[in-house]
């Protein structure tokens, strides 16, 4: 089967390049950027603040299995209804800097649309961290499971 | 010598998982990265030059000081980084295409 989700990262460039096809109309992939209450159920997170407009601001935050706040925010530069939201994305208290991101939206038929999300970050070693990320972090969590399951042991 | 089962048997020591956990976000000197482990400094700089010889470290002259970094490619290699990216946001969109067929 083909994935649905593809990564494009090529090596020395800051700049990663997601692409999705859906089986939902365009309007619907769309309306799921939009509506707080949809936001949280996908992405897992907790909708602060979001002005679906321009210069509106975004404020998300999540809380991790060990009761750790993490917070997520930026500023929507453009938002054209099922075509486009240009934004900018920073994870607080860290020391990722911002980047920026172009989703695009498009139909491909009236059953079925793609989404392409292009985010540029400062520099490619900050764009080969934020990759690495899920990597590291899984790392992380196996560790604490590790360390769960030891301690019960103890 | 098969080079690709010593990569792997370099990642499945946890305090060499744990050397590259702490260099995936930063490059570090050897002796910052001692500072972290209760293992006695010889032991680590064992675990660097393992790395080092697989090829999921650089070393990097800075002065005095070997600065260790990360070499993505290699460590891409083992771990696919590009892979784990790339199925975190497959689950997310998983999600929302579920969740808005509700709406159809």
């Amino acid at each position: 089967m083909e994935r649905k989700t593809k990564i494009h990262a090529e090596e020395n460039k800051q700049e990663i390049i997601i692409t999705r096809d859906f089986d939902l109309p365009l309007n619907l992939l769309f309306r799921a950027y939009l509506e707080p209450e949809i936001v949280e159920q996908w992405m897992g997170t907790k909708v602060i603040k979001l002005e679906n407009k321009k210069q509106g601001g975004w404020h998300f935050e999540t809380t991790d299995p060990m009761g750790n706040v993490h917070v997520f925010s930026g500023v929507i530069h453009d938002i054209i209804k099922n075509s486009t939201i240009v934004r900018t994305f920073q994870m607080e208290n860290t020391p990722f800097e911002p980047q920026l991101e172009f989703l695009d939206f498009e139909p491909v038929s009236d059953s079925k649309s793609k989404l392409n999300m292009h985010i540029i970050y400062r520099s490619v070693a900050l764009r080969d961290q934020m990759l690495a990320l899920p990597f590291a972090q899984g790392i992380n969590m196996a560790h604490n499971r590790l360390q769960s399951i030891v301690e019960k042991l103890n | 010598m098969n080079l690709r089962r010593d990569v792997f048997q370099a990642i499945a020591d946890p305090t060499r998982r744990a050397i590259l956990l702490l260099l995936a976000t930063q490059s570090m000197s050897a002796g910052a990265i001692a500072a972290n482990f209760d293992t006695a400094r010889p032991t680590v700089s064992k675990h660097l030059q393992i790395l080092t010889e697989c090829e999921l470290l650089k070393q990097k002259q800075n002065g005095r000081e070997v600065i260790y970094q990360l070499n993505p490619s290699k460590v891409k290699e083992v771990a696919d980084w590009a892979e784990q990216f790339r199925q975190l946001w497959d689950e997310r969109f998983n999600k929302l295409e579920d969740i808005m067929k509700k709406y159809i």
